[in-house]
C-alpha cells in the first residue's frame, strides 16, 4: 500500500514534468464519450483522444487507472487496489497506458477469478429468484418491492417503494 | 451478523426428537407441528410437510432442498399482508 502510493507521487511528478513518453496513441472506439468529444472538435486540431476497453464495454476515462477500473460493475476500490498491486502497473492516468499495461489489467480483471459485470449480475438476479420460489421472508419482500432487510416502512423506504403515492383522503 | 462456524447449526432439541421419531417410526398422518420458528433446516428435514407456527395458526409447508440453511420462521409471515381497500367499498361507505 505505502509503495503503491510513492509510485503514484513519483509518477505524477514525473507527467508533470512534461515526461510523457509514456502515452501511445490508440485509435478511439467509436461509442465512447471521448470519441464524441473528438468529433465535436472536428474542424480544430484531430484529437488523439484514448479510450482504454477493459471486460468488454467498459470504458474508463481520464482518471486514475485504480479509480476508473471501479467504473466496472463488480470492481470497488479494494478489488482496484488488488489488482493494480498483482499486475504491478503504475497507477497513472488511464490513456497514458501502454498497451502492455492494458494488455495485462485486462487479463487480470477477466482471468483473475473477479465476478464482474453480466456473471455478476445474473448472479444476484439468481440470487432473488431463488428466495422468491422458495416464499422466504426475503423472498416475499422482493416481491412485493419493498425493504429486505427489516428498515420501516412507515416512513422513508421510497428507494424501493418508488416515488410518491399520493392517496386521497388519508388524512382525517 | 451470521451465526459462528464453530458454533454448528441450531436446531431445537425438541424438534429434532420429533423428527427422528416421525421418520423412524411409523410416519403419522399428520404434518408435524413446528413450534420452533428459530431452528434451522437441515438436509434431514428435506421432504417432510410441516406446519409452521405464526404466533396464531399453523402455515403447511413442504421442505423443499434450497430451504436449507434457513430458518422455519421465515417461512411462517406473523403478520398479514397490507392489501389497500377497495375503492367501490370506500365511496359506498361516505
Amino acid at each position: 500500500m505505502n509503495g503503491l502510493t510513492t509510485t503514484v507521487g513519483s509518477n505524477r511528478s514525473a507527467y508533470l514534468k512534461g515526461d510523457r513518453s509514456v502515452s501511445a496513441p490508440r485509435l478511439v472506439a467509436a461509442n465512447t464519450p471521448a470519441a464524441m468529444g473528438a468529433g465535436r472538435a472536428r474542424g480544430r486540431t484531430p484529437l488523439k483522444v484514448v479510450a482504454a476497453r477493459v471486460a468488454g464495454v467498459e470504458i474508463p476515462n481520464a482518471k486514475k487507472v485504480e479509480v476508473s477500473l471501479t467504473y466496472i460493475f463488480g470492481i470497488g476500490p479494494t478489488t482496484a487496489k488488488k489488482i493494480m498491486t498483482k499486475t504491478g502497473v503504475e497507477n497513472k492516468r488511464t490513456k497514458d497506458l501502454s498497451e502492455d499495461d492494458l494488455s495485462k489489467l485486462r487479463k487480470e480483471v477477466e482471468d483473475g477469478g473477479y465476478l464482474i459485470e453480466g456473471d455478476l449480475r445474473r448472479f444476484t438476479a439468481m440470487n432473488i429468484k431463488r428466495l422468491i420460489e422458495i416464499q422466504c421472508y426475503r423472498g416475499k419482500r422482493h416481491q412485493m418491492s419493498l425493504p429486505v432487510r427489516g428498515q420501516k416502512t412507515k416512513t422513508n423506504a421510497r428507494t424501493r417503494k418508488g416515488k410518491k403515492k399520493t392517496v386521497a383522503g388519508k388524512k382525517k | 451478523m451470521s451465526r459462528s462456524v464453530w458454533k454448528g447449526p441450531f436446531v431445537d432439541f425438541g424438534l429434532l426428537r420429533s423428527v427422528v421419531k416421525s421418520q423412524s417410526g411409523k410416519p403419522s398422518k399428520d404434518p408435524l407441528k413446528v413450534y420452533s420458528r428459530r431452528s434451522l433446516i437441515l438436509p434431514e428435514f428435506v421432504g417432510l410437510e410441516v406446519e409452521i407456527h405464526n404466533g396464531r395458526g399453523f402455515q403447511s409447508v413442504l421442505i423443499k432442498e434450497e430451504m436449507i440453511g434457513h430458518y422455519f420462521g421465515e417461512f411462517a409471515p406473523t403478520r398479514k399482508m397490507f392489501v389497500p381497500k377497495e375503492k367501490k367499498k370506500n365511496k359506498g361507505k361516505k
